[in-house]
């Protein structure tokens, strides 16, 4: 069969901050450049971050610099983090988030001018830089403008199905289809940039869109990459509760950050119970300690709503377990009668409405509800820090989808300045990579047309399951068996469940035609559902340990012994139900200026 | 709760009619999911957009009983008792069912000339939050698309795509005259190519902004008094004549981006 085809140097797979941030740079370069999106451009999962991107410029606290914010990622990271990463990010963020106002991006403002900054979880100084609760916005609609405004081209709403090698097994393009009319398109690439984002759409409660399949993590394992860390899921502390239907809707951190308080349902602030020790020298004991703080930080030590987010989150979890809950399982968020209404509606407009309009709860006037949500995946493919290079040739990957920068615990705030510090680092080492020579030659066309059989399959049955029902059973079945609290138990029924899963998926039948089909859509994302979600069961079932996002009921602590490694996950065969090799990969080795950073902190 | 009859338009671009589902629903529930639970049961291929499901990525947007509203943002319970009818956006082509072909838009924003700021300083830019807050305004719009969805020059008159903005893309032509920042001059190309006067100010569009941006007031009636102070006012036209430009203007810096 003869497809629609196209050839670049880079192409770039999503286009949410870390895609987009890469087309800029590999464009900027003088390469044939193009991006893919499953939506239409400008819809990614970046415009849901909402209070702001971590970067140490020191506009608010002169005493921040990139030090400090390397020390406090790796600390929220629990040292599983690569280090190399923490590193540069921590260095380029500032240079990055500046860059932004150059192409249009307008940050709230200091008194003097300079781009404001607030504070979040974990982060020992004011270091957010953003626009009210819209940041996310802010960052997609500027680079959007600027990919725009550079002539690149964009094709919307375009589903890849599987990457395809050349003869040698270098990454040489892939297989899609215009999710508009359901013709099959291939893109040859001399490299092939992943920026996918997450894969929170398998957990029941969760922040994440329908987009969220984590078919780029599963893409790249299939090709050849590894995937790191993957049982390390970020569970964000505060999702609505109520009503059902915005079950898991985020709730920014930035309403903690700007003065909000967390009580059980006996008001008490139940957040001073839950000081971990490695936290307990820089948290405040008393209220009246912690309030001082917002003003000045050097007049108390902070509050602990501000610790990291698996902390706060696991502190939810007890209090609700303990029977302290709300009447709809969560907690409350009080920022009512500690901020007045004119500061909430600035500072917070969109949370404003969002509980207004959606549960009819009045922010300036009671608290809210709010419980655990499936947030992010802190695990991802593993990749070269400098280049964004992953272990198959001519892949990278950037933002949610690689693995590494955040460990097993990610900082608010530093989400939005990794997809802008690592975009820009994956379109350089794509450039690179293009520019040395030795790239791919022409697509295995055996590859495509397996691809394209394997997602026509479901019509062609005679009959078989609804997509929809196995999508539905699936996030019922990790958020009870693998969500924010683990045991060996259900860890192992889980492995069980998903070889379930994988009978049933090989018996979808889908209805109607292939033009602008959601059914198919979704068809087509399951196999990927179901591979990231074996990853992230067999790292949890192996991880016999506490760290980060990873909590096991069974070994609550943190072992030392787990601390080296990161469980990495391989596939033989390529398949999307090829079986799973999971192996330690050692830490990178912490040069001595970087583990004497960490020991000044200590 | 009872059920809800959904009457949702069923189609292509070849033509297509309503289809009615009745529908189970629960407290709290907006137009979004009752329809995610036709998908999921009776029709799995009914085609509709989203992603964020939070009012904050603009997908969504369908005309609810007649009414432009994002999905996802609309409760059930508010709205009148009886069938719900849910239709595509008539101003844009029927792709199939509730999805739209929006590619107007995207055409629209590559025609506008970038923002051209002077070099960064090592520290970056200094701006105060006075100056701004009126751009900021505009930069909340999520791209929905409803504005323009509403906007009858477009709406009713299918030829004016050609040489009509639309609401989104004059609060854009809007925020970038009024940044801080920008040494860009796009007053021409507003009112020659991008029919700024078409706009006759009934405010379909500030009304059905789900970010509730005064698009009329605090855009396009700025936008042009600036227009029409730069081409009709004597003062300025000789001003202009004799002094030299310190603006580039925009069909020279065509979409240039900045460094």
């Amino acid at each position: 069969m003869t497809y629609e085809h196209h050839d670049y140097d880079v192409l770039i797979i999503g286009a949410g901050g870390a895609g987009l941030r890469a087309a800029i740079e590999a464009k900027q370069r003088g390469l044939k450049v193009a991006i893919v999106t499953k939506s239409l451009l400008g819809k990614a999962h970046t415009v849901m971050a909402e209070g702001g991107m971590a970067a140490a410029m020191g506009n608010v606290y002169p005493e921040d610099n990139w030090m400090v914010h390397f020390r406090d990622t790796m600390r929220g990271g629990k040292y599983l983090n690569n280090n190399r990463m923490a590193e540069l990010h921590a260095k380029e963020a500032p240079a990055r988030v500046l860059e932004l106002e150059q192409w249009g991006a307008l940050f709230d403002r200091t008194q003097d001018g300079k781009i404001l900054q607030r504070d979040f979880g974990g982060h020992r100084y004011a270091r957010l830089a953003h626009v009210g609760d819209r940041t996310g916005l802010e960052l997609i609609r500027t680079l959007q403008q600027k990919v725009v405004s550079m002539g690149t081209e964009v094709f919307m709403e375009c589903k890849i199905l599987k990457l395809v090698h050349d003869a040698d097994g270098k990454v040489a393009g892939c297989v899609a289809y215009h999710r508009q009319n359901g013709e099959f398109v291939t893109f040859a690439a001399k490299a092939v940039i992943l920026a996918t984002g997450g894969a929170g759409k398998s957990w029941k409660f969760t922040s994440n869109s329908w987009e969220g399949t984590g078919d780029g993590h599963a893409m790249a394992l299939w090709a050849g990459a590894n995937l790191i860390d993957m049982e390390c899921i970020q569970f964000h502390p505060t999702g609505m509760v109520w009503p059902l239907s915005v079950r898991g809707l985020l709730v920014t951190e930035g309403v903690r950050g700007d003065g909000g308080v967390l009580r059980n349902s006996e008001g008490k602030r139940f957040m001073f119970d839950y000081v971990a020790p490695m936290f307990r020298a820089e948290t405040a004991e008393s209220e009246e300690e912690a309030d001082k703080w917002y003003d000045d930080h050097t007049a108390g030590r902070r509050p602990p709503e501000l610790l990291p987010r698996d902390e706060v989150a696991r502190a939810i979890n007890a209090e609700v377990k303990a029977g302290r809950g709300t009447p709809h399982g969560g907690v409350y968020l009080d920022i009512a009668t500690r901020r007045s209404a004119e500061f909430i509606r600035r500072r917070l407009p969109s949370m404003y409405h969002q509980f207004m309009e959606l549960a009819g709860v009045d922010i300036t006037k009671e608290a809210m509800e709010i419980g655990p949500t499936c947030h992010y995946i802190m695990g991802g493919v593993q990749v070269d820090a400098d280049t964004a290079a992953t272990a198959a040739l001519g892949l990278f990957a950037a933002g949610e989808v690689a693995g590494g920068m955040h460990g097993a615990n990610r900082l608010g705030g530093n989400s939005l300045s990794d997809l802008v510090v690592f975009g820009k680092r994956a379109g350089m080492g794509a450039a690179q990579y293009v520019e040395a020579g030795d790239v791919a030659g022409p697509m295995n066309m055996d590859e495509v047309e397996a691809a394209i059989a394997e997602s026509l399959a479901p019509f062609d049955r005679e009959q078989g399951e609804n997509p929809y029902d196995i999508q539905h059973d699936l996030q019922e079945m990790m958020q009870l068996n693998v969500g924010i609290i683990r045991t060996q138990s259900e860890l192992d029924t889980a492995r069980v469940e998903l070889d379930a899963f994988t009978e049933r998926v090989r018996n979808i039948k889908v209805k109607g035609g292939r033009a602008y089909n959601p059914g198919w859509n979704l068809a087509t994302d399951l196999p990927a559902m179901i591979a990231v979600c074996k990853t992230v069961t067999i790292g949890a079932s192996l991880r016999k340990e506490s760290r980060g996002g990873h909590t096991r009921e069974d070994f609550p602590g943190a072992d030392p012994d787990f601390a080296k490694f990161n469980f990495a996950h391989s596939t033989h065969g390529g398949n999307w139900d090829s079986e799973i090799v999971t192996r330690e990969s050692p830490l990178l080795p912490m040069p001595d200026e970087l583990k004497a950073l960490l020991e000044e902190a200590k | 709760m009872a059920d809800v009859t959904m009457r949702v338009w069923r189609g292509d671009a070849s033509g297509g009619d309503f289809e009615e589902y009745t529908i189970s629903q629960n407290e709290g529930e907006v137009v979004l999911d009752v329809i995610h639970r036709i998908q999921a049961t009776e029709a799995p291929d009914l085609a509709c957009r989203w992603n964020c499901k939070a009012g904050k990525c603009g997908s969504c947007a369908a005309e609810i009983n007649g009414k432009p509203r994002l999905m996802c943002m609309t409760r059930m319970d508010q709205l009148p008792e009886g069938p719900v009818s849910v239709t595509p956006m008539k101003t844009f082509p029927i792709i199939r069912d509730l999805v739209t072909d929006v590619s107007f838009n995207y055409a629209m924003a590559e025609r506008v000339p970038a923002l051209l700021p002077p070099p960064m300083p090592a520290e970056g830019y200094r701006m105060f939050q006075e100056d701004v807050q009126r751009g900021q305004e505009f930069r909340k719009c999520i791209e929905c698309f409803m504005c323009q969805d509403v906007c009858h020059v477009i709406r009713d008159h299918e030829d004016n795509k050609q040489h009509y903005a639309g609401p989104r893309f004059f609060i854009r032509y809007a925020e970038l005259e009024m940044h801080p920042l920008d040494t860009n001059d796009r007053r021409d190309l507003i009112r020659e190519d991008m029919g700024l006067g078409y706009c006759n100010i009934t405010k379909c569009c500030t009304e059905v902004c789900p970010e509730h941006i005064k698009i009329t007031d605090n855009a396009i009636i700025p936008l042009k008094e600036r227009v029409v102070d730069a081409h009709y006012d004597p003062v300025a036209w000789l001003g202009r004549k004799i002094r030299r430009r310190t603006k580039v203007s925009a069909s020279s810096a065509a979409v240039q981006p900045a460094p």
